[in-house]
């Protein structure tokens, strides 16, 4: 099969490798149809996630048709078009069984701190991904869900990690009716958790970025008002103002480990490998909620330390709440909203890629070119 | 203003949001939330089959975290460990638990020495490997290289970034050299 490989920092392209097989009773083949390159894909790609090898294929976003299943599979048969959470778990271990599907314990020899993810390296199981034409997928009778007739292909696709994983930041932030809420990041997970924050009765959204096509989008999509970082000398400063002095009452971390704004930081993390992560977006959040608010980190971090204010946070009382996003657990709600037309997460998608053009998909979407918010990679084309 | 005690800025009311923002309120019950509470026991709420899965398996040759009592009931066999990265790693595995940086210094070090041998390994492929098409950078034309990047806050360190990624190989490449003339020299 052809499959997006990884050949280094940087670097990616396209190679023929042996078809995946079914390794345990209770797997699924899939055949995909359309996946999507997650902005978490670029640590990988940037080389800041450790334990990611050579030859491996990114991709935990996708969408397909069974190819075939394992012998215990019950729930699935060839030909089912399903979409797959990005998490990858068992169903039953202790964490499992409490709903923290992110953080299941069967499925990562690697880490016990991190469960299993497709193609995100080795810390997070590796298991390839579905930036390719076939993937195994663990527990088939757990985490795939079969498409419903009257969800898009492109809804469906941002529910497998994308618009779930902004939705469950908003309500990490525990908002109450009215509470004024900044989201740092306007990439998709920064423009789900805008869009969400109003479903749970948010007063007012603001969005901060420095890129202003992303942030016509939070306008356009999630309604937002925005605000561009770079034109303003400190943001923590213009948030303080914006809100009456007082600050937001919940702050949503939606960019993670590698966040511009600081050069000193980005040496440090996002180039020397000497931090988790740049925390520029998280000290912001800290600095610009008020005091006894709540911070919702859904960016992504490595496993190393980070530079975080963390007195900051200790003498303004914060609630500080984060997780990989337990997916389906969030989908039966999704399902409804999609359907009775209050979200359409698919409008996030601007870019569809053959798999052949990986490589320029990787680049255009790592470098912020041609307004690109969200390219998705369509195998077959 | 906060030094007294409402919150200085009023939001507008649930009806003028809802006039405004399709489906405003619709989770404003936390109950209506699906992750709330944050835990929740219902283990057979995710269609496992099995009070414990089977195993896939017990290859010893597959690394683990000391923190795991044995392998995983499911694991990945995407790469396996092999070469001397494969040492770095499996020792990382092997003696340090996630709590110390060494445990991942070690494996960024494992990634950094594979990255470097499979481009050497490459050379001598019908296939070696290609910064041009690789790094698809061949697509910047297409892409308005120069409206994209206008007003970025990340072209405050574009600068220094070649010299961050480059700078080790050309340093390793002089070392190379260096270490090259000494034996030649002493020959």
């Amino acid at each position: 099969m052809k499959a997006m490989v990884y050949r280094g920092p940087y670097k990616v392209r396209v190679e023929e490798k042996p078809d995946p097989r079914i390794e345990h009773p209770n797997d699924a083949i899939v055949r995909v149809e359309l996946a999507a390159i997650c902005g978490s894909d670029l640590h990988l790609y940037h080389g800041m996630i450790p334990d990611t090898r050579i030859g491996h294929t990114f991709g935990h976003e996708f969408i397909g048709r069974v190819e075939a299943v394992g012998s215990s599979v019950q729930t699935l048969q060839p030909g089912d078009r399903v979409m797959v959470p990005f998490n990858i778990f068992c169903g039953t271990c202790f964490f499992c069984a409490r709903g923290l599907y992110s953080n299941c314990h069967n499925v990562n020899a690697n880490a016990t701190a991190l469960g299993g993810i497709y193609g995100y390296s080795h810390t997070a199981g590796g298991f390839d991904g579905g930036q390719a034409e076939l993937v195994r997928v663990p527990f088939a009778d757990v985490g795939p869900t079969i498409i419903p007739e009257w969800m898009s292909d492109d809804d469906a696709l941002m529910l497998t990690d994308a618009f779930t994983t902004g939705y469950f930041g908003a309500q990490l932030g525990d908002i109450a009716e009215g509470d004024t809420v900044v989201v740092f990041g306007a990439g998709p997970v920064g423009l789900a958790a805008a869009r969400s924050s109003w479903l749970m009765g948010a007063g007012r959204v603001i969005v901060i970025d420095h890129l202003d096509y992303r942030l016509a989008k939070a306008r356009e999509f999630a309604f937002a008002e925005t605000h561009n970082f770079a034109r303003h000398d400190d943001v923590v400063v213009l948030l303080k103002k914006l809100t009456g002095h007082l600050g937001a009452d919940v702050a949503i971390d939606a960019v993670g480990a590698e966040a511009d704004g600081h050069l000193t930081q980005h040496i440090t993390s996002a180039k020397l490998k000497l931090q988790g992560g740049s925390p520029v977006a998280l000290n912001w959040a800290i600095d610009s909620v008020r005091k006894g608010g709540n911070i919702s980190v859904m960016g992504a971090y490595g496993p190393l330390f980070s530079a975080v204010k963390f007195g900051d946070a200790l003498n303004k009382g914060l609630t500080l709440r984060m997780n990989q996003a337990p997916v389906k657990r969030q989908w039966p709600r999704l399902f409804e909203h999609i359907q009775a037309g209050r979200i359409t997460p698919g409008d996030m998608i601007t870019h569809r890629i053959p798999l052949d053009a990986i490589a320029e998909g990787y680049h255009m979407f790592s470098s912020k070119l041609d307004d690109c918010i969200k390219p998705v990679i369509v195998p077959g084309a | 203003m906060p030094y007294t005690p409402d919150k200085p800025i009023t939001p507008p009311s649930a009806d003028e949001l809802r006039a405004r923002i399709p489906g405003w309120g619709a989770d404003l019950d936390p109950a209506d939330r699906p992750s709330f509470p944050k835990e929740c026991f219902d283990p057979g709420a995710t269609g496992a089959h099995w009070t414990e899965p089977e195993r896939q398996g017990d290859d010893p040759r597959r690394e683990r975290s000391i923190e795991h009592a044995h392998l995983t009931a499911v694991y990945g066999t995407a790469q396996p460990l092999h070469g001397v990265s494969g040492a770095i790693r499996r020792y990382a595995y092997a003696r340090y638990s996630e709590g110390r940086a060494a445990h991942w210094l070690l494996l960024v070090l494992g990634d950094r020495v594979e990255a470097f041998g499979a481009h050497v390994r490459s050379l001598f492929t019908l296939r070696p490997d290609n910064p041009i098409t690789e790094t698809g950078i061949l697509a910047e034309p297409r892409l308005r290289p120069i409206a994209s990047r206008r007003g970025r806050v990340d072209l405050r360190h574009a600068w220094i970034d070649p010299i961050l990624v480059a700078g080790p190989w050309v340093l390793g490449g002089w070392i190379v050299v260096r270490m090259l003339r000494r034996v030649f020299v002493r020959r």
